[in-house]
């Protein structure tokens, strides 16, 4: 019992730094943001209350933000299914003893260093070379090239680090787990649906979280390969409120707007995701 | 629990401590000498280093820091809505025109009274507002065709030329700009070029040649016909786009005769269409003053100074032979209403000697570039640059009105015009008629314009 007491009587000093960063970083400029999305400004410390006149222009002034809304989410379908099946099978494959899997886990977790900008350029030009070889066209031409573009260079970028998660779950299976389900000669499906997926569940859980909301996010990838084009209809939510705050005249409180839902959309997703894949998780 | 709070309170005292110390420091940036100081935020990359000489130049005569900032290519507004938001804010910053001023209308000082304004060659080039001066342009710049007359001197001494004129001078219409380019494509292997114009580079964020630049010409001729008062700066609500398929024959002229096929328009880049006409891959290029350093520094340049000029950017219209190149600035001094009178007056004292002192001057005339439309500047002290050279010519010419670049100032928003860079972009693809091209400027424009 002195131990608890110990935390009891200590934890608010070693909370403190987080606390305060927390509060300086996140909690302040939060409650600026919803203040500014009903007013109409142009610098964050001179603003005029309008009420909830940003929240109907997001929705009814055009279309954009309802495509973007769309794009976001068929891109985040698609991609993190994608990614974890790609990272999974990467790591089933490389927790084998093959030689070499050190150097092949180093390789593919490298591209997760590259910043989402360098990466969405140099794709760009992989992508527009390409492109140009075969069909005389380029990234503008269809929407169609831009989702998919993204979703390679995001398949490219989160696989390695989702990989390395999946590892560490992997090799912390108990070896008797495997080893009774080889002796009751389980094949190799039947022991990846009944035994693996299942001892890593909780590794699940933290790789849909982690590419499910940074896809829901994804802006950089998105400026630097298409920046919308072809007619902002590969723009996601993130850039679409980028282009509302700074391109738009007078907008900067309908970007705000769009920000605090974009803000409750992704809250809310992430929240469900959370409860469901949490249901699933078995104790190891 | 006595020790907790005792804790508790030296953890606090050292954050307060930690806040204060960071917020002395970034006063201190300011470089106060007591009289003022000076941040001024640079929109133009590609002259910072410039500045950085400049500042040095100011300290040895006067003792004054100024402090630069460059704001990286495209990213000014962001920069500038940040950075004002800061204890020590920029005093001098840039505007784009009237509708720069009516978004930081709060935030520009008057300047009516300031040196710099009495020596404004043409006064009505400030951005006035009531008795107010909140915005000094400082540069005069022009844009059109510009030529490379060694290719056009070798196509005009052609024996089967299939125009009757015998030099890009008597180019004075859009029919006989056409005639001249057509036969130049039919005859290109012979010429050594690859196209007669450099690609019309379309990638997103890099059309505004096309959206902006070419654009003002057709909504130009609109507006002096309806009599809109550009000058005020006002955003008409609603536009007609009734020259709009003048501007569609000089598009459709740039895509058929380019260097480029029209569907791979979607990635090129202003760099490497001025990378084109440098090389001599190309005999014409949409661009403006700013583009000799441009052409020259292209390693393998072919292009001579004496060969560069410019021609107007004709489209078609009745009268145009009295057409001039598009004439105007993008770039207005304003000093920032809500810093102190001490550093608004050693803001406007800097920006004085930038444009008056000897060595201020051969900055601004040899480094930076710059025609500066102030009257403290004699005829030797413009650039050597030919294409400012060329601009000098045009504006002397008897008759020639210029084209007032005024009216892209007053475009919506930059929103509308990528929205229409993008619909161009379709349109060379084969995926947008002109007429829809058409009905979305018009729409657009009265969304955007409110």
């Amino acid at each position: 019992m002195r131990v608890s007491k110990y935390i009891r009587k200590w934890f608010p000093l070693f909370a403190l730094p987080t606390f305060l960063a927390f509060t300086l970083a996140f909690l302040i400029p939060f409650g600026m943001g919803l203040f500014l999305s009903f007013t109409t400004f142009r610098t964050v410390d001179d603003a005029q209350w309008v009420g909830v006149q940003n929240y109907v222009l997001a929705f009814t002034e055009n279309n954009d933000f309802l495509n973007a809304l769309w794009f976001t989410v068929r891109f985040t379908v698609v991609s993190v299914i994608t990614v974890n099946v790609i990272a999974f099978a990467l790591a089933m494959l490389l927790t084998k003893a093959i030689k070499g899997t050190n150097i092949f886990r180093a390789v593919f977790f490298l591209p997760n260093l590259i910043g989402g900008i360098v990466l969405g350029y140099v794709f760009q030009l992989l992508i527009n070379g390409i492109l140009g070889q075969l069909f005389s066209q380029d990234l503008t031409y269809s929407s169609a090239y831009g989702f998919w573009g993204l979703v390679v260079v995001v398949n490219w970028q989160m696989i390695g680090y989702m990989m390395i998660i999946y590892i560490a779950g992997i090799q912390n299976i108990p070896g008797e787990v495997i080893e009774a389900a080889d002796i009751d000669a389980a094949g190799f499906w039947r022991k990846l649906v009944h035994v693996t997926i299942p001892m890593v569940a909780s590794s699940v859980t933290i790789c849909t979280f982690l590419t499910m909301a940074n896809c829901l996010k994804l802006f950089d990838q998105n400026l630097a390969l298409t920046a919308g084009a072809p007619q902002n209809e590969t723009e996601g939510l993130a850039l679409n409120i980028f282009r509302t705050f700074y391109n738009m005249r007078n907008h900067q409180g309908v970007g705000q707007a769009k920000a605090v839902v974009f803000f409750v959309f992704v809250a809310i997703i992430a929240f469900l995701q959370l409860r469901l894949t949490r249901s699933k998780e078995v104790e190891g | 629990m006595k020790i907790m709070t005792r804790v508790l309170g030296v953890g606090i005292a050292l954050a307060l401590a930690f806040a204060v110390t960071s917020c002395s420091t970034t006063d201190d940036n300011g470089g106060a000498t007591g009289t003022g100081s000076v941040y001024f935020l640079n929109f133009k990359p590609e002259v910072a280093d410039v500045y950085t000489e400049i500042v040095a130049a100011y300290k040895e005569e006067t003792g004054v820091d100024v402090k630069v900032v460059t704001a990286a290519s495209g990213t000014y507004e962001q920069t500038l809505t940040s950075e004002i938001a800061k204890s020590s804010p920029p005093t001098i910053f840039q505007i784009n025109g009237p509708i720069g001023y009516s978004n930081w209308k709060d935030y520009t000082a008057d300047v009516k009274d300031s040196q710099l304004y009495a020596h404004l060659a043409d006064q009505s080039l400030a951005i006035t507002s009531g008795d107010g001066v909140f915005g000094i342009p400082y540069v005069v710049e022009a844009y059109g065709i510009i030529y490379n007359n060694a290719i056009m001197k070798a196509y005009f001494a052609m024996a089967d030329k299939a125009v009757s004129i015998n030099s890009v001078e008597e180019i004075v219409t859009f029919d006989l700009l056409k005639a001249v380019v057509e036969d130049m494509t039919a005859k290109k292997d012979a010429l050594g070029i690859t196209g007669v114009f450099s690609n019309t580079s379309l990638k997103p964020g890099q059309d505004w040649r096309w959206q902006t630049h070419l654009a003002n010409v057709p909504f130009y001729y609109e507006f002096t016909k309806n009599k809109v008062d550009l000058s005020e700066g006002v955003t008409p609500p609603t536009v007609t786009f009734e020259y709009g398929d003048n501007m569609q024959m000089l598009f459709d002229l740039y895509l058929n005769n380019s260097t480029t096929d029209k569907t791979q328009l979607g990635a090129k880049t202003v760099d490497e269409s001025m990378a084109e006409f440098a090389l001599g891959q190309s005999a014409m290029v949409q661009n403006g003053t700013w583009a000799w350093k441009q052409i020259s520094d292209v390693q393998g340049n072919t292009v001579l100074a004496e060969d560069v000029g410019f021609l107007p950017m004709y489209i078609g219209v009745t009268g145009e032979e009295k057409q001039g190149l598009a004439i105007g600035t993008e770039n207005y001094f304003s000093i920032n209403s809500k810093v102190s009178k001490a550093d608004q007056q050693a803001s406007l004292d800097f920006l004085w000697w930038l444009f008056s002192s000897e060595k201020g001057k051969a900055f601004v005339a040899n480094d930076l570039g710059l025609n500066a439309p102030f009257d403290t500047f004699t005829a030797a002290e413009t650039p050597s640059d030919p294409l400012a050279q060329s601009v000098q010519v045009w504006m002397n010419k008897d008759g020639v009105t210029s084209v007032s670049w005024d009216a892209m100032l007053i475009f919506p928003s930059q929103d509308w015009k990528d929205g229409f860079g993008a619909d161009l972009l379709s349109y060379a693809q084969g995926k947008m008629t002109w007429e829809q091209v058409s009905e979305d400027v018009i729409s657009t424009w009265e969304a955007q314009a409110r």
